[in-house]
């Protein structure tokens, strides 16, 4: 269970090691890469404040919670638990609004309860498919995508499934 | 598509917090949205530039070329077309190790080159199977460190931030043998249409 704490470590050591190794200038690359990745953490602020402001509005208003009823006598007897619907729907379509629904989560159940621990799960074991596929195809001007999306379909309910099922044997 | 959710979402809100009475509530949401999203970012945005930065010395290190080599036996099997094509081995191992180290944004641009080089042979409107199959890599999300979820577990107060992970690797890999199977099974099928 207590794997996840050697992961870093491991990594970090791995690819350091290698760098030194290789005699790179580990630091100066690192600077680099991290510019790199602080002028895309720009890029998505935008997004990120669009949508975490939408699925605020969508909890205070109300109106989560009313769907959350509307669909919780379907859902519930399946073993899925209904607050983690709007995760799921959310997921396949935008990285930025599954993360505020995400954050919201954490704030209403806490990170540790088991719908929160459940949404870690869901959210770290699928991505956001229709966006990498539109993506992904549309940069090479591809229109026929053929079987792409079922089978990546396929793969986001079988995370979520089992999010919700390893949330609850482990 | 995504105009549609947004505004719908935001929409249907103002409506029903007419309905309800909340219209006072939802005001003040919009200032606390506006808020948590900067300290969503504030809170996410460190790691995300430290693990580019360490992605950074792993592909000058030449450790992703390494990693081609170990993965060529997978790649013979997912993306058959292009096994022995060096260069795009070497893009598909750095976006899949982007991917392993939580950075879909980095991903995505390395993805992106991989893709190009495969229409370079492919040449049509119509993806092939080994483009299909990169494309299922990638919405299967397989990653070893899950480093958003992680930091926003550790700012909501959770005492073990990193107690996932093993969940979060289980459910990835099921979700990837799913996605691949489905991939492998519908594509030998269209080929023989």
């Amino acid at each position: 269970m207590n794997i996840g704490i050697y992961v870093i470590p491991v990594v970090l050591t791995i690819i350091l090691a290698f760098g030194l190794i290789r005699r790179q200038p580990v630091f100066e690359l690192f600077i680099k890469g991290a510019r790199q990745g602080i002028a895309s953490v720009f890029k998505i602020i935008p997004s990120i404040i669009a949508l975490v402001c939408a699925v605020t509005m969508l909890r205070s208003s109300g109106l989560l919670d009313a769907l959350i009823n509307l669909v919780s006598p379907v859902l519930e007897p399946l073993g899925f638990p209904p607050q983690l619907l709007p995760l799921s729907l959310l997921r396949p379509v935008s990285g930025s609004g599954s993360l505020a629904v995400l954050s919201d989560i954490y704030k209403n159940f806490g990170a540790d309860s088991f719908i929160g621990k459940a949404a870690s799960v869901m959210m770290g074991s699928t991505e956001t498919t229709f966006y990498a596929i539109a993506v992904y195809f549309g940069s090479v001007g591809i229109s026929k995508t053929r079987h792409t999306v079922p089978a990546a379909l396929m793969a986001d309910f079988t995370g979520m499934v089992m999010a919700v099922l390893s949330t609850r044997l482990f | 598509m995504m105009n549609y959710i947004w505004s719908g979402i935001i929409l249907l809100s103002v409506v029903y917090s007419l309905f309800s009475g909340g219209a006072s509530a939802l005001t003040d949401s919009v200032m606390e949205g506006a808020k948590s999203a900067l300290t969503l970012i504030a809170a996410t945005a460190g790691m995300m530039c430290f693990w580019s930065g360490i992605m950074e010395i792993a592909r000058s290190s030449g450790i992703t070329e390494a990693v081609a080599k170990v993965f060529k036996p997978v790649f013979r099997l997912l993306i058959p077309e292009h096994a022995d094509d060096k260069e795009v081995c070497s893009a598909v191992s750095m976006n899949i190790s982007a991917n392993l180290l939580g950075l879909g944004n980095a991903a995505t641009p390395l993805g992106i080159r991989a893709m190009s080089l495969m229409q370079a042979k492919n040449g049509s409107d119509t993806a092939s199977n080994s483009m299909v199959m990169f494309v299922v890599l990638n919405t299967a999300s397989l990653q070893l460190v899950p480093t958003t979820i992680a930091v926003l577990r550790a700012e909501n107060g959770s005492n073990d931030p990193m107690g996932i992970i093993t969940n979060i690797w289980l459910c990835s890999v099921a979700a990837l043998i799913v996605g691949i199977s489905c991939a492998k099974v519908l594509g030998s099928r269209g080929s023989r249409l």
